[in-house]
């Protein structure tokens, strides 16, 4: 592995992968204001561009990746210079904070690990990730609700045994509602993955997140994937569906497992 | 239904790059996603304290979803947040971690090296 110093000096920041690249594609400005280059090797092009040590080192980056305002600036930088090469050519995402010593290196990785880029960029070529987000809005309160005042200790613990059975049962049908509507969205793709939950704080939505999943569509079937969520939406009520994309195809750079 | 996407059959979406997509959204894909291989800069993700806790954060919702029965992730491998979770939690959890790690990247080293390709892994198994 080679020795990367660490006082002034720069090093090369990777992006991601790219497969008929044309040049002039190529996204503009990439993180801490350096202009992105490709790196030519094995018949592919790495996105790159320089950064100083000063903010990329070993020791710097374990300090900036704990600032929230850095790293959300570095992961939307990311995210832009790997989506619009995205636009352009296949393109494979490298994890962000991916560090080079300089363009040898990166070419030798290009070489080194060759087979196993050509075959992320087979599975994704002509492809797009969608996000397809659902949510139960809470169930309704219930008509015969405990009094205020339960009368016993043994009142008061039956009606919270019911309300958390109705809450439970809630839930089984919302997750029920979610299975299915999973089932149909991934019919028209060719991958999902399911993502966690994301937290309320996070999504900052007040409802109950029961699907988080990204779907792997052919660019000739996205519009009948919109349809289809579109019906969904449409049928089931008490479900709200958040669809984003398209996203360069980060939830699918692992195979099937 | 809400969109966000440059082709929503909805008036005025907008894609979800540059400063539009949700943070949450972002993060799960960039921080959690994409090719992991080692670079010269070595840093482990999950040696960040913060990255580590927005992670948890993502999943926060985990308990509560489970009471209703919604654990679906939990069949995914990729997902391994509840093995982070310990991890960061235990001490003695996190030693263990740490320990596997290094025995999946000697492994990984020495498979390479017995298929005869003869160059040094740079595979990182993901932990």
């Amino acid at each position: 592995m080679t020795e990367v110093r660490t006082d002034g000096g720069t090093a090369v920041y990777l992006y991601g992968v790219a497969r008929d690249l044309d040049p002039a594609a190529l996204p503009g400005t990439g993180v801490a204001g350096a202009p992105v280059r490709g790196v030519p090797a094995a018949g592919l092009t790495a996105l790159v561009s320089t950064v100083r040590l000063e903010e990329y080192g070993e020791a710097a980056l374990r300090a900036n990746l704990e600032d929230l305002a850095w790293l959300e600036a570095t992961a939307r930088t990311h995210h832009a210079v790997v989506e619009r090469a995205a636009r352009a050519a296949p393109t494979a995402p490298v994890r962000i904070a991916t560090i080079y010593s300089d363009d040898d290196r990166v070419a030798e990785v290009l070489t080194s690990e060759g087979g196993r880029f050509a075959e992320i960029l087979d599975r994704v070529a002509g492809r797009t990730e969608w996000g397809v987000k659902a949510y139960a809005a809470p169930a309704p309160a219930v008509q015969d609700a405990p009094p205020a005042e339960p009368s016993s200790g043994t009142a008061y613990l039956r009606g919270r045994q019911r309300e958390q059975r109705r809450r439970a049962d809630a839930g089984r049908r919302s997750a029920e509602l979610a299975g299915e509507l999973h089932a149909e969205l991934a019919d028209g793709a060719v991958a999902s993955r399911h993502h966690p939950a994301q937290d309320a704080r996070l999504s900052g939505r007040t409802d109950v997140q029961v699907l988080n999943a990204a779907y792997l569509l052919d660019d000739d079937r996205v519009e009948e994937f919109l349809a289809a969520a579109q019906r969904a939406q449409d049928r089931l009520a008490g479900i709200e569906l958040e669809v984003t994309g398209p996203w360069p195809p980060y939830s699918f750079i692992e195979g099937d497992r | 239904m809400s969109w966000t996407g440059a082709r929503s059959p909805l008036a005025g979406g907008s894609p979800p790059g540059g400063g539009s997509a949700n943070l949450a959204d972002l993060l799960e894909r960039i921080l959690d996603k994409g090719i992991v291989i080692v670079g010269d800069v070595r840093v482990n993700l999950l040696d960040i304290e913060l990255l580590t806790i927005k992670l948890r954060l993502l999943v926060a919702s985990v308990d509560r979803a489970k009471e209703m029965g919604i654990d679906w992730w939990e069949h995914d491998p990729s997902l391994s947040s509840k093995a982070r979770r310990d991890g960061v939690e235990g001490g003695r959890d996190r030693e263990l971690e740490e320990e596997n790690r290094r025995l999946r990247e000697r492994l990984a080293a020495l498979e390479a090296g017995g298929a005869g390709d003869g160059a040094e892994s740079r595979k990182e198994s993901r932990s």
